[in-house]
C-alpha cells in the first residue's frame, strides 16, 4: 500500500526531472502516467488495494466539493431572501468511524458542509452532536448521512 | 482561458464572503451565526488563494497558496467546534424556531463532561431540559 505510492511519487518525480518543467500540471501528469504504469505492471493481488483506493479518494474528493457548493447556495439564498426558511435543531448522530484519525476526518467533512456545525463528541466516542440547519426529519438526516459521507469516506480510508 | 476562470473563482469567492457577512447580521441566533460564517469564509478566502496560486507563475506563489489553504481546512473547523461548545456550556440561548434539541441535559453540570449515551434513560431525560431551553429563548428575543 505504502510502498506503491512511494513508488508512484518517485515515478512522478523522475518524469518532473526528465521532462525539466516543475509545474503542478506537469507533476499530476506524472503521478497518472506512473499510476497507470503500476496498475499494469502489478501482478499478485496483494498489491491491487491501492489501485482500487486512489480513484475512490479522488472521487471522494469531488463528491465533497459538489455536496459544499450545493449547500452554500442553499444557504446563501436563505441568507439573501427575506424568509427564514431554516428549521434548525441539534441531533445526536451515532458514528461508525472508530479510530481517532476517521473521527477527525468525518467531523472536519461534517464542520466544513455549511449548515452542519458539530457541537461535541460524547466521551466513548460514539455518538457526536450536530447542529443542523435544515431539519426536516432528524432521522432521515442521520440516514442520510450515514450513507451518503460517512460511507464514502470510509470506504476512502480502509 | 485561463483568465476565465480566474474570474469566474474569484467572484464565487468574493460573494461567498459577502454572504457570510450578510448572515452575521441577518441570523437570529449564534448558533446559526457560527454555522453560516465560518464555512462561507472558508470557502471564500480558499477560493480567492486558489486564484492567487494559479494566477502567479511562479511556484514559490502557488506552494504558499496551496499550504495556506490547506492549514485553513484544517484549523477552521476546530475553531467552530470549540467556540460552539464553549457558547452551548455557557447556556447561550436557542433560537426560538429550533425544532429540537438532544443535546439538552448531556452534560454533566459540574465537570461539563458529556454523558455516554444510554438510550433507555435519554428518552426519559431529555423531556424536561428541552422545555426549559424553550421558556429561556423568549426572554432573549
Amino acid at each position: 500500500m505504502i510502498k506503491q505510492f512511494l513508488m508512484n511519487l518517485l515515478l512522478s518525480f523522475i518524469w518532473v526531472a526528465l521532462t525539466g518543467s516543475m509545474y503542478y500540471t506537469n507533476f499530476l501528469f506524472g503521478f497518472l502516467l506512473g499510476f497507470a504504469i503500476l496498475w499494469i505492471m502489478s501482478r499478485n493481488d496483494g498489491d491491487r488495494g491501492y489501485f482500487y483506493k486512489v480513484p475512490r479518494i479522488v472521487s471522494f474528493v469531488f463528491y465533497f466539493l459538489f455536496q459544499m457548493i450545493k449547500a452554500n447556495v442553499q444557504v446563501a439564498y436563505d441568507v439573501m431572501t427575506p424568509r427564514y426558511f431554516m428549521r434548525p435543531g441539534i441531533v445526536r448522530y451515532p458514528m461508525n468511524a472508530q479510530t481517532e484519525m476517521e473521527i477527525n476526518l468525518l467531523s472536519m467533512m461534517i464542520s466544513l458542509t455549511p449548515g452542519t456545525l458539530i457541537l461535541d463528541i460524547s466521551e466513548d466516542r460514539k455518538t457526536m452532536y450536530i447542529h443542523v440547519m435544515y431539519l426536516n426529519d432528524p432521522k432521515k438526516f442521520v440516514q442520510e448521512t450515514k450513507t451518503g459521507l460517512e460511507r464514502r469516506l470510509l470506504e476512502a480510508l480502509r | 482561458m485561463i483568465d476565465i476562470l480566474i474570474a469566474i473563482l474569484s467572484t464565487i469567492g468574493a460573494l461567498a464572503i459577502f454572504f457570510a457577512s450578510l448572515g452575521i447580521l441577518r441570523m437570529p441566533d449564534f448558533y446559526l451565526r457560527l454555522s453560516v460564517t465560518v464555512k462561507a469564509a472558508t470557502m471564500g478566502v480558499g477560493l480567492l488563494l486558489l486564484c492567487a496560486a494559479i494566477l502567479f507563475p511562479d511556484i514559490s506563489v502557488s506552494t504558499k497558496a496551496i499550504a495556506i489553504i490547506f492549514f485553513l481546512i484544517i484549523t477552521s473547523p476546530i475553531a467552530a467546534h470549540m467556540i460552539g461548545r464553549a457558547a452551548y456550556l455557557t447556556g447561550t440561548p436557542l433560537w426560538k424556531g429550533t425544532i429540537i434539541d438532544e443535546l439538552a441535559g448531556q452534560y454533566d453540570k459540574e465537570t461539563g463532561l458529556l454523558k455516554n449515551e444510554k438510550p433507555s434513560e435519554q428518552k426519559t431525560d431529555s423531556e424536561q431540559p428541552q422545555g426549559q431551553i424553550a421558556e429561556s429563548e423568549e426572554e432573549t428575543k
